[in-house]
């Protein structure tokens, strides 16, 4: 089961650019949990800092007890280990094929058998779809291919916190939808805390089970998934609709007086999109043991939830009760291994 | 709200650069002695590093022997002391003109391409995937090429002096018409082993120089390809200005501290 991570108080900027400050949140283990935000607002940076890349300037990242943002160097490296980052070009090392690639943490982080490293590999190549390029070298695959690579080279050490940087820059979108459905199902595989940074709004919509939105040097929000999806905040709404009216603008805040028109123009509040259902893993896995968790964390929330939310709560897992004790029960006999289920599909 | 961020000001840059080379040297000192050693890469390091200095090396040194012997030559037969040309030429080739040569060639060929190496590895964000994995740029890449710069620094001095001697003796006797009796006395009479030692200890210190700068610069390029190329630049220049500030001390601690043997 992955690891919970706990944010408290985060706070970075770059010389005088406050990138956000005060950012609190928690992402529940196991579970799959989505940061958007229009690009600039410091989404990589907030990703770098949770894994201690970059330091922030108040504010604790703990992980295990270990406090990435200002801990002991030692104890930082050492908790690395339990991470796979997911570079946005993949930061694959351009002198090496993919394979090496894909193998070096093995290589650096365990005394494995060539033999060995090279069955996990393949095992990795083949989830994320690239079994016959692993002679490659970086520059020589395209972008798509390049990230993918880099998901398999953070998905070898079996990390138990997932880190994915814009999953979807640089894909199409039926690239895209495999994509989400593939991280889903790593989630099932692995049951390894993941968060995901994108501004793709449908891996935002079927993906995760909590969201969070950085927007103007803050964290808007952070909570169960139906909370931001039904959110009457503007900002939010505007966003999940990629509309061009509302207080998002060009240059991440539009002048009073654009808003002003916006208003009188009556743009400012049209509907939410209707809530998409989240992806399940794909036939065969199991589900997602995560999503068990998840259901009794979110029942216990409920009261303090906004009443939109509560509604869709209750409508997903009202309507799944019946169908949630088989699920309860394969939950309890742990899922067959993974590469014999990966061959069918 | 926490108070506004105060303006660093512009005379602490250069400060805080010079804090940071030298923490830089001092994790690479530490983190040299940390297992698992990196063999293969401080094997390869070592073998680039070489490969691209030994011949200009020794190119350069043929013509700077000549030019000590001819320009020290010149002045002793004026001043009626022919016969020590052999003991000054030598020592000015041992004991300065071979660790800096030395040194400006590592630092200009092989630094150059470690800090372009690791300059664009930074960019491409691999140093960072490399710290994501829990493992240390500095232990993985910066140890194995600081101490590839060293050892290399110390081998090629040897073949320096010893071809920059072999010129110098070349040209004082046949050019000028010295006698090789007078040469080798006179080096003799005036060299002693310390010499070889300090020029040794130079090579060495200046190889740790050359690969720390040529790191440092590496690891900290500033904004995209363009800062790639100007941290090479900058890292040679930086490096050339080291050397000679540090020769300068080494020199003169030396003189301080070794007797001369002719006095």
């Amino acid at each position: 089961m992955g690891i919970e991570v706990v944010v408290e108080g985060l706070t970075k900027s770059f010389g005088k650019q406050e990138i956000w400050q005060d950012v609190s949140l928690t992402l529940p283990a196991g579970e799959v949990s989505v940061m958007l935000g229009p690009s600039g607002t410091g989404k990589t940076v907030f990703l770098k800092s949770l894994i201690g890349l970059l330091k922030p300037d108040r504010g604790r990242v703990l992980i295990d007890g270990v406090d990435m943002a200002g801990g002991a160097e030692r104890d930082i490296y050492e908790t690395r280990k339990l991470f796979g980052l997911m570079f946005q070009d993949g930061a694959l090392f351009g002198s090496m094929t993919l394979f090496d690639n894909v193998a070096f943490p093995l290589r650096e982080h365990t005394r494995k058998k060539e033999s060995e490293i090279r069955r996990i590999v393949m095992e990795r190549m083949e989830v994320v779809g690239l079994l016959g390029a692993e002679g490659k070298l970086p520059g020589e695959i395209s972008g798509g291919m390049r990230k993918r690579a880099g998901l398999a080279r953070a998905l070898v050490l079996d990390p138990q916190i997932i880190l994915i940087d814009e999953p979807d820059s640089g894909l199409d979108p039926v690239r895209t939808a495999l994509l989400s459905q593939l991280l889903i199902d790593l989630n099932a595989e692995f049951d390894a805390t993941m968060l995901i940074v994108t501004h793709n709004l449908d891996i935002a919509s079927t993906v995760p089970d909590n969201m969070g939105m950085l927007y103007l040097r803050r964290l808007v929000t952070f909570g169960p998934r139906e909370v931001l999806l039904t959110s009457e905040e503007p900002v939010v709404a505007q966003f999940l609709n990629g509309r061009r009216e509302g207080p998002i603008g060009m240059t991440e805040e539009k002048d009073s007086a654009t808003l002003a028109r916006e208003a009188a123009d009556g743009f400012a509040s049209a509907p939410l999109p209707p809530l998409a259902p989240q992806l399940e893993p794909s036939p065969g896995l199991g589900p997602r043991r995560a999503a068990e968790r998840r259901r009794r964390r979110v029942l216990t929330l409920l009261d303090q939830l906004p009443p939109a939310a509560r509604a869709e709560i209750r409508k997903a897992y009202g309507a799944t009760a019946p169908g949630r004790s088989d699920a309860e029960q394969a939950t309890l006999t742990p899922p067959p291994p993974l590469p014999t289920r990966r061959s069918g599909t | 709200m926490s108070a506004p961020p105060r303006t660093p000001s512009p005379l602490l840059g250069p400060l805080r650069q010079t804090g940071r080379l030298f923490t830089l040297a001092a994790e690479v000192c530490r983190a040299a002695f940390r297992r698992p050693f990196q063999f293969r890469e401080f094997i390869e390091q070592f073998w680039f590093v070489a490969s691209v200095t030994i011949l200009p090396a020794a190119l350069v040194s043929i013509p700077f022997g000549a030019v000590i012997a001819l320009q020290v030559g010149s002045l002793t037969q004026q001043l009626g002391a022919q016969s020590f040309t052999g003991g000054a030429s030598v020592l000015a080739v041992i004991q300065q003109a071979s660790p800096l040569i030395v040194a400006l060639l590592i630092s200009g060929a092989g630094g150059s391409a470690i800090c372009a190496d690791l300059g664009s590895r930074k960019i491409r964000e691999e140093l960072d995937a490399l710290e994501v994995m829990g493992i240390s740029p500095v232990q993985r890449l910066v140890v194995p090429r600081v101490l590839a710069t060293m050892l290399v620094a110390v081998l090629l001095n040897g073949l320096v002096s010893v071809v920059g001697t072999l010129g110098g003796y070349f040209f004082n006797v046949i050019m000028q018409d010295g006698t090789p009796g007078a040469y080798l006395s006179s080096f003799s009479a005036l060299a002693q082993l310390p010499d070889l030692w300090i020029s040794e200890l130079k090579a060495l210190i200046f190889g740790f120089i050359a690969g720390v700068v040529a790191a440092y610069r590496g690891l900290n390029p500033r904004g995209g390809p363009k800062g790639v190329g100007d941290a090479v630049n900058q890292s040679v220049v930086i490096t050339f200005l080291l050397l000679f500030f540090v020769n300068t001390v080494m020199t003169g601690l030396y003189l301080q501290i070794v007797p001369p043997k002719g006095g």
